[in-house]
């Protein structure tokens, strides 16, 4: 078993798999949340990701020119994701407040200005080129290695995705935590089931909003940072790419269900890799190039057979 | 004795279209007070006029002689003034007891001892706290909705046709539930379908024609009036 396919399978195309899967998983519990307390697909979500991604670089930049040491992404991803939190507030008080009785395809709209606007703004402050986030090549985790040989599998997974994948486990933990334990969390499972009576119940909403856009932002930060971490670059392109796949994450899992985001952010994950894992012949089965079309084709199969997606979420 | 809610010649509509034109209903302490009334009478309507759900453009609303006209429901409800709508009134995917929880977002303090009053008051709810209030049957939705309406210190409790849809069997239950609710000392201001059977738990009632008031009395005044019975009571003995 392992002989015949274990080892290209699992340290070539199951891990990055289970890489990219977190990612999107941390990026759609965000779009989720906003979506089914908000209600409206948020566009400029990718672009949290990004900008966070920017800015972490920044910190860690300025941490080493300071100090003279050389940071790691996740501690220097504390103090950014703080700003880019405070940055959302602000846009939802300035910029979406206004919208919030319009119709949603109005906010929508306005959600893909602000795509716009953040994109453009990094592209000012930092440039349009790519920037190295990360030097050097990741080697495998040593222990890990060593300890696999001896139980005859090799496993070569790198320190940077050991991170991502406890990074992971860490933020669904707290996140479950939050919504099922505390008032507010509570109060954001209350709204999203249905704003009108959490109105009449006397439930502050605004503070509820609020609340959504840093628990959304926050994971959106760790999904940006995480990627950055595993390509090892930025691009001002690099949230844009990842929306697609989130939204097909979102909706797998169903409309405002933050586990279904999970669960469906890790199924794409694993289906745009191993679609290009050589399941018959030599040749990969579908040519990395398609990579994301995968995500696209699950969503709109999604759509049209479930569209209230795998754990009931909403649907329009 | 001032009225604890008090509407006087309210006029109220949605946009350019008025519903009332000329209503006004009184709940004194220790009361409860039934509104009913034909189909499209305007009786949810006054009711969400005075969670300022709809525009008043004439006339007040007042609660212990306070002008509250046109106050935000979030406003409304940090007053004490709670209330049950007709439907969609649980929050399906939370649990019984997260329903509570949420009801009592305006609560200061005492939630743990107000939650066992009311598993005392509705004991059909203690057994199912932890599950989806979405899971339970409608006469067990409506009794979460109105455990969750009173986990405030309400001043009033206004409930919007608690027995529609329901079967005979949890109507009863709720019109007993209705009078055990009163004896802890919150007035009810009650709009109903099932006119006769909300008159004979009620002190008083009015019942709405176009959006106006038409006949008031007690309970028993109106149960026994024969024009009422003929037009609103159904079977016209």
């Amino acid at each position: 078993m392992w002989d015949a396919f274990g080892f290209e399978f699992i340290n070539f195309y199951f891990i990055p798999g289970l890489v990219l899967g977190c990612i999107y998983a941390l990026g759609a519990i965000g779009i989720t949340l906003t979506f089914g307390i908000l209600r409206f697909a948020n566009f400029a979500h990718g672009e949290v990701m990004m900008s966070g991604a920017y800015l972490t670089w920044t910190v860690m930049a300025i941490i080493t020119s300071v100090l003279g040491i050389a940071v790691h992404p996740l501690v220097a991803a504390v103090p950014a994701g703080l700003i880019v939190i405070w940055l959302f507030l602000l846009t939802d008080k300035y910029f979406y407040k206004p919208f919030r009785k319009a119709d949603t395809i109005k906010v929508v709209m306005a959600s893909f200005g602000m795509m716009l606007i953040i994109r453009s703004a990094v592209q000012v402050i930092w440039g349009p080129n790519q920037l190295t986030f990360v030097q050097g090549i990741a080697k495998p985790n040593t222990v890990l290695q060593s300890f696999s040989q001896s139980i005859d599998m090799l496993l070569l997974i790198p320190n940077k995705h050991l991170f991502i994948f406890t990074g992971t486990i860490v933020i669904v933990i707290a996140l479950s935590y939050l919504l099922n334990r505390t008032r507010i969390g509570k109060a954001m499972r209350a709204v999203s089931d249905s704003p009108d009576l959490a109105h009449v119940t006397g439930i502050d909403v605004d503070q509820v909003i609020r609340a959504t856009w840093i628990v959304g932002g926050a994971c959106a930060m760790a999904a940006g940072v995480f990627l950055a971490m595993d390509i090892q670059m930025l691009e001002t392109t690099m949230g844009f790419r990842m929306l697609l796949p989130m939204f097909a994450a979102a909706i797998l899992g169903g409309i405002g269900k933050p586990y279904g985001a999970v669960f469906g952010g890790l199924v794409i994950g694993l289906a745009e890799e191993l679609s290009a894992y050589p399941w018959i012949g030599d040749a990969p089965l579908i040519s990395p190039g398609y990579k994301t079309g995968v995500a696209f084709a699950i969503m709109v199969i999604m759509l049209i057979v479930r569209p209230q997606g795998l754990f009931k979420g909403r649907s329009f | 004795m001032t009225p604890v809610l008090s509407l006087n010649n309210l006029k109220a509509g949605y946009g350019q279209t008025e519903i009332l034109h000329d209503l006004s209903i009184y709940v004194q302490p220790n009361e409860i007070v039934a509104i009913i009334g034909p189909n499209g009478a305007g009786k949810s309507t006054a009711m969400k006029s005075v969670l300022g759900l709809l525009n008043i453009t004439e006339g007040t609303v007042e609660l212990n002689g306070e002008d509250i006209t046109n106050t935000p429901a979030a406003k409304v409800v940090q007053l004490g003034i709670s209330y049950v709508p007709q439907t969609n009134n649980v929050f399906v995917n939370l649990t019984v007891q997260e329903n509570l929880e949420m009801g009592a977002w305006t609560r200061p303090h005492g939630i743990p001892e107000r939650l066992e009053e009311m598993f005392a008051l509705f004991p059909d709810l203690r057994e199912k706290r932890n599950q989806a209030a979405g899971s339970l049957s409608g006469g067990q939705r409506q009794m979460v909705a109105m455990a969750k309406a009173l986990m405030v210190d309400a001043k009033i409790l206004l409930l919007d046709e608690p027995t529609a849809g329901l079967s005979p069997k949890y109507r009863g239950e709720i019109f007993g539930t209705i009078q055990k609710i009163k004896a802890t000392g919150v007035p009810i201001l009650i709009v109903e379908q099932n006119a006769k059977q909300a008159l004979g738990v009620s002190d008083r009632g009015y019942v709405l024609v176009d959006g106006a008031n038409r006949f008031t009395g007690t309970g028993a005044e109106l149960i026994a009036d024969r024009e009422i019975a003929r037009m609103f009571l159904g079977g016209g003995h």
